[in-house]
């Protein structure tokens, strides 16, 4: 089953973490086949928010919500069950500062639901 | 057998097993709502079958092979309509477990394993309660929702969504590993100690005590003291266990034939009930000696140290205030704080009592606390400062919720007034 582990943080905190154990993080979750993708975000200072309505195209600078902890990063983990997962994200290095919200992925249904 | 002997026992199988049933149920096809149906199922074909063939040697195993037969049945009359079931229903059948070989050990671990899911971390905490009394304890939502002063609907509500979230986010059904035990054990003992507290001291309405939902968390650490004796060892399931029954110990001497507020220094110690104690006092005692003590522990030698005493006059209060230090260092809190400043104020006197109860207050974590203005109202008392001992209490009555609580206090107030009036004369 897949999770996606959504890293949220003050970017300030995340920032001043060290690169180099998330890349070894990331190594250790790939070596135990755990790992389906990952990255880190630029700061929210970068973001577009986007929304369409009424078939109109609106941008906004900045991100979806303005809270004092932002998404700093993801990882896309493959796990027997959520004990697995939450074992796992608690070795992603910002959870000592910030937090990770764990999520199981929903599989898209191609057939109408019955 | 006569029908009306069947029916009868079959009544108490389903009063014993129905919970020990299910949990196998569970864990054999995997989901709630399945599980719950197979029960019903197999308990329909056992009034149907039993009073003709008899009872069968192992109810139990008889009632786990039907109901999970009777689960796959039912999925494969639904996948003409639902795509996807049969598949379920093949695999289903193709671990077909021996159940000749169906042992007892098998059926505690499964009930071991619905404690640890109902008490998942993961659940909000009051999901994991309504949870674990639904399905650990086989209470209906309606006793649930009575006890908890709620509405069935709400009850419902709760325990669909901590179900949906244990299907969707795929928590697994099993002990937890070795290494993640004393934490998860952790979160077991909390539900209980929630469960038990609730049941002893209801937050409010009208009942002083709910003795079904203390009784059962009783029960639940009783079986989690004897299903796995490995489990105990590192935990504090001894300690909070031995802190149920000496709290429990002392249930019929805590409120008048009217219902109200009996306080501790007040009560008939003749009502205590010293089976219950001496039982908390062996456990206490082991786990203390054992040196891995911890905050369970530590308020049952509190407690035990009250039980054995006999009166408040004798109660050593020194030992007491050393104890809750001990538990300061270890889980800080105000409520601790409050509990320890008491304890004080019967060692060194109302005044040093009120002292330590205001620097409290002065913190202002607990200002909306009842119990801390009726702490600081009794030192008052003591020291004969009825006015100030009447605003206090009047404070408390502000933020008191539960009935018994309510009238003890206006009982008081009461006092307060014709003590200063008689002071006046």
């Amino acid at each position: 089953m897949k999770y996606l582990c959504l890293v949220y943080g003050e970017e300030a905190k995340i920032a001043a973490m060290d690169d180099a154990e998330c890349m070894s993080c990331v190594e250790g979750l790939l070596e135990s086949g755990h790992f389906i993708a990952g990255e880190a975000l630029q700061s929210v200072e970068t973001a577009t928010t986007l929304r369409i309505r009424n078939g109109k195209t609106t941008f906004t600078d900045g991100p979806f919500a303005e809270t004092k902890e932002q998404l700093a990063g993801f990882y896309l983990l493959e796990a027997r069950d959520l004990n697995e997962a939450l074992d796992k994200a608690a070795k992603i290095p910002p959870a000592r500062v910030g937090s990770i919200e764990v999520r199981p992925i929903r599989q898209l249904q191609a057939e109408a639901q019955t | 057998m006569t029908d009306a002997l069947a029916n009868h026992l079959i009544e108490e199988v389903y009063r014993l097993e129905s919970r020990r049933v299910f949990a196998t149920l569970l864990r054999l096809l995997g989901d709630f709502q399945i599980a719950e149906e197979a029960l019903q199922d197999a308990f329909i074909a056992a009034l149907k079958q039993w009073p003709n063939d008899g009872v069968p040697a192992n109810p139990r195993a008889w009632l786990v092979s039907t109901g999970r037969f009777k689960a796959i049945d039912a999925l494969r009359r639904q996948s003409r309509f639902v795509h996807g079931i049969d598949e379920l229903a093949d695999q289903l059948e193709a671990d077909t477990p021996d159940f000749a070989a169906f042992a007892d050990d098998d059926i505690e671990d499964d009930r071991l394993r619905l404690i640890f899911t109902c008490c998942h971390p993961a659940l909000a905490e009051d999901s994991r309660i309504a949870l674990t009394l639904r399905e650990v304890c086989g209470m209906t939502t309606e006793e649930i929702a009575s006890a908890y002063i709620s509405k069935p609907t709400a009850i419902a509500q709760r325990i669909v969504r901590a179900k949906a979230k244990i299907r969707d986010a795929n928590i697994p059904y099993q002990v937890p590993s070795a290494a993640a035990l004393p934490e998860r054990m952790n979160a077991v003992l909390q539900v209980l100690y929630l469960m038990y507290n609730e049941g002893y001291l209801a937050s409010s309405g009208a009942s002083l005590t709910r003795a079904d939902i203390a009784a059962e968390a009783i029960r639940l650490a009783e079986l989690l003291l004897t299903l796995n004796t490995d489990l105990a060892a590192d935990t504090e399931i001894s300690g909070l266990l031995a802190l149920m029954y000496l709290q429990e110990s002392r249930r019929d001497a805590r409120c008048d034939a009217q219902g109200e507020l009996i306080l501790l220094a007040d009560q008939d110690r003749g009502l205590w009930d010293h089976h219950a104690i001496d039982k908390g006092v062996a456990l206490v005692r082991r786990a203390l000696k054992d040196g891995r003590y911890g905050v369970y522990s530590l308020q049952a030698a509190i407690a035990a140290i009250h039980a054995e005493s006999s009166s408040a006059a004798t109660t050593d209060w020194h030992e007491i205030v050393g104890l809750y230090d001990v538990l300061l260092r270890l889980n800080a809190s105000p409520v601790v704080e409050l509990n320890r400043a008491v304890a004080l104020g019967m060692r060194d006197g109302p005044q040093a009592g009120a002292d330590a109860v205001n620097a409290i207050y002065q913190a202002g974590e607990l200002s909306d606390y009842h119990l801390l203005h009726a702490a600081r109202a009794d030192f008052y008392r003591q020291l004969e400062r009825y006015d100030a001992a009447q605003e206090a209490y009047e404070t408390a009555l502000a933020y008191a919720q539960q009935v018994s609580e309510i009238t003890f206090i206006e009982r008081r107030i009461a006092e307060m007034k014709e003590r200063q009036a008689n002071c006046r004369r």
